[in-house]
This record gives structure tokens, C-alpha cells and sequence, in this order.
């Protein structure tokens, strides 16, 4: 085991308990709200897991959870990706450059 | 603080995307030189654990709620530019798939929350260090802080776009957005100053510090 399989439980235990998340509206919305511009917003052209609600599934506290998890996962998974293939290599390796 | 699409016009469009175009490419560049081996799984959970957390608003006073940005905690422990990657992989996905933040708009949410934050938080959270030592309690003030300043400032950069862009007029929609965010912002450097305690607690090696280490007091 590495340290990171530990450290992955933080984000998927976070992941898990999201539907408890306040509902209120967040700083720009309020914002927004009160000086009149949110109905400027427009929504957008294609919706994927739109509102982090996972398609097709009854219950939101799920739906949610299952939207939460799988976005993590793929985080982690296309940073962990990224950062391996932009990583310093000098100190590495037996010294062939790339 | 995600910006939807429809409150910003084609010019601050423009100006953000080609701002954060440049930033990501010199931010490759940086993490290119920099990035070691054992940082690459810390990338990886500290996006993982933004993205998580970004979901959890928490409620704030009058009706609002705030939620987590991320920058700091990632900036002071990787460094800005390598905080700058992670934050425009989160967002990215978020504004593709989430449909969190608009695609036009996706260009400034970048630069606010992942490039302003990142700098502001770094530039703070080093400013914290040198006046009270590179000592563990000087790292968690400084986290706190500069995570705090991070909010605000991305917030600040907000409204200036939107008010370029029309919206409302600045001397409105500037105080309201850093307001509101001040008090997000108390959230937002709880969470980072537990997380680097976290980290001191178990991986201290992860946390890339450039300030020669001080012996322990």
C-alpha cells in the first residue's frame, strides 16, 4: 500500500457525504441575485452530468453521490496522468535525456 | 465563484481565455522543471480532493453559501504554477461534464480561481512565513491567511470582469463580491490550515518549500 491509496479515502469520503451540501445560493449567485444580473446566465448548449446529478437515477442524495465519486475518480485519475507525463526527469532514470 | 455563461461580454471573454492559454503553457513549462516523482500522486489526490470539496457548499451568513476554492491549499504545497494545472483540470471538467462554470466563461473562472488564486495565496502564505518563521505554526497562520487573501482577490478579479462586461457598475458589484467572499473565506482557510496540518502530520517531505528549513523550535 502507498500513502496515497490512504489519502484517496479524504476525497471519496468527501465525495460521499456531498448531498448533505447547502443548497443556498453561493457568494457570485447571491451577488448576482440581489444587483439583478442573474438572468443574464444562460444555460448551457449540451449537458453531460449537469448540476452534478448522475442521469437516470430516482433518488438525488444517489444520483449526487454517484456524480461526486465519479468525478473524483477521473481527477485523479487525469492528474495523476498529467503530472506523470510532465514530470522532471533530470534526477531520474539512468540518465538518458529525454 | 463559478461564472456562467451570459455575464461576461466577447472582450473579457477573449482577454481571460488568452490570459489563461499563456498561464497553463508557461505553468507546464514550470511543473516541467520542478515536478518530482513523489509529486505526482499528491497532483493527483489534491485535484481529486478540490473537485470533492468544491461540491460541499457550506452555509454562510444570509442565505448564501460558499464552498471551497482550493488554490491555496494546492499553491502552498506545490508551489503556484503547479497549483495552476490542477486547478484548470478541475475546472475544465467541471464547466465539460458538471456543466459548473459556462464554456465561454471558463477562460476567466480559470484565471480568477485558478491562476489569481494560486499567486495571491502563494505570495501571502510566503509573506506569513518570513515575518513569523518557516516554523509549523508560522506554515498554518500563513496557510490560513494567504488561503483567505485567495478567495477575496479571486473574487476581486470577478467583479472586475463583470462589471468590464456590463453587469453592474464596479463601485457596486466590487465591495458585494469581496464581502461576501471575506466571510467564504474564513471556510476556505479552515479547511487549508486542517489540511496542511494533515500533511505536516503524516508526509511532511511532500511539501515543497523553497525557505531553507529552520531547526525545529
Amino acid at each position: 500500500m502507498k500513502w496515497w491509496h490512504f489519502a484517496l479515502i479524504i476525497p471519496v469520503l468527501v465525495a460521499v457525504v456531498s448531498p448533505l451540501a447547502s443548497s443556498s445560493p453561493d457568494g457570485l449567485e447571491k451577488v448576482a441575485q440581489d444587483q439583478g444580473f442573474l438572468g443574464r446566465s444562460q444555460p448551457a448548449p449540451f449537458q453531460v452530468i449537469a448540476d452534478y446529478l448522475f442521469p437516470g437515477i430516482a433518488s438525488e442524495a444517489l444520483a449526487t453521490i454517484l456524480a461526486g465519486l465519479l468525478g473524483t475518480l477521473l481527477l485523479f485519475g487525469a492528474v495523476y496522468g498529467l503530472a506523470w507525463l510532465i514530470k522532471s526527469r533530470r534526477t531520474e532514470g539512468t540518465g538518458q535525456g529525454r | 465563484m463559478h461564472i456562467p455563461d451570459g455575464f461576461l461580454n466577447v472582450a473579457t471573454v477573449a482577454t481571460t481565455y488568452a490570459a489563461s492559454a499563456g498561464g497553463i503553457s508557461y505553468a507546464v513549462r514550470e511543473a516541467n522543471k520542478k515536478l518530482r516523482e513523489k509529486h505526482v500522486p499528491l497532483m493527483g489526490i489534491l485535484a481529486a480532493f478540490i473537485f470533492a470539496a468544491q461540491m460541499l457548499n457550506f452555509p454562510i451568513a444570509g442565505g448564501t453559501s460558499g464552498h471551497l476554492v482550493g488554490a491555496g491549499l494546492a499553491a502552498i504545497l506545490l508551489g503556484p504554477w503547479a497549483s495552476v494545472l490542477i486547478m484548470s483540470c478541475v475546472l475544465i471538467a467541471q464547466s465539460l461534464i458538471f456543466q459548473d462554470g459556462g464554456l465561454l466563461a471558463l477562460g476567466a473562472n480559470i484565471f480568477n480561481m485558478g491562476i489569481v488564486a494560486s499567486f495571491s495565496a502563494y505570495f501571502i502564505y510566503r509573506m506569513a512565513t518570513a515575518a513569523l518563521g518557516d516554523s509549523r505554526r508560522g506554515r498554518l497562520i500563513g496557510g490560513f491567511v494567504g488561503a483567505w487573501a485567495s478567495v477575496v482577490v479571486s473574487s476581486m478579479f470577478a467583479a472586475i470582469e463583470l462589471a468590464l462586461s456590463g453587469a453592474s457598475p464596479l463601485a457596486v458589484v466590487l465591495p458585494a463580491m469581496a464581502g461576501i467572499h471575506a466571510l467564504i473565506g474564513i471556510g476556505e482557510g479552515l479547511v487549508t490550515g486542517a489540511a496542511l496540518s494533515l500533511v505536516l502530520a503524516a508526509r511532511p517531505d511532500l511539501w515543497q518549500s523553497r525557505v531553507v528549513r529552520r531547526s525545529a523550535i
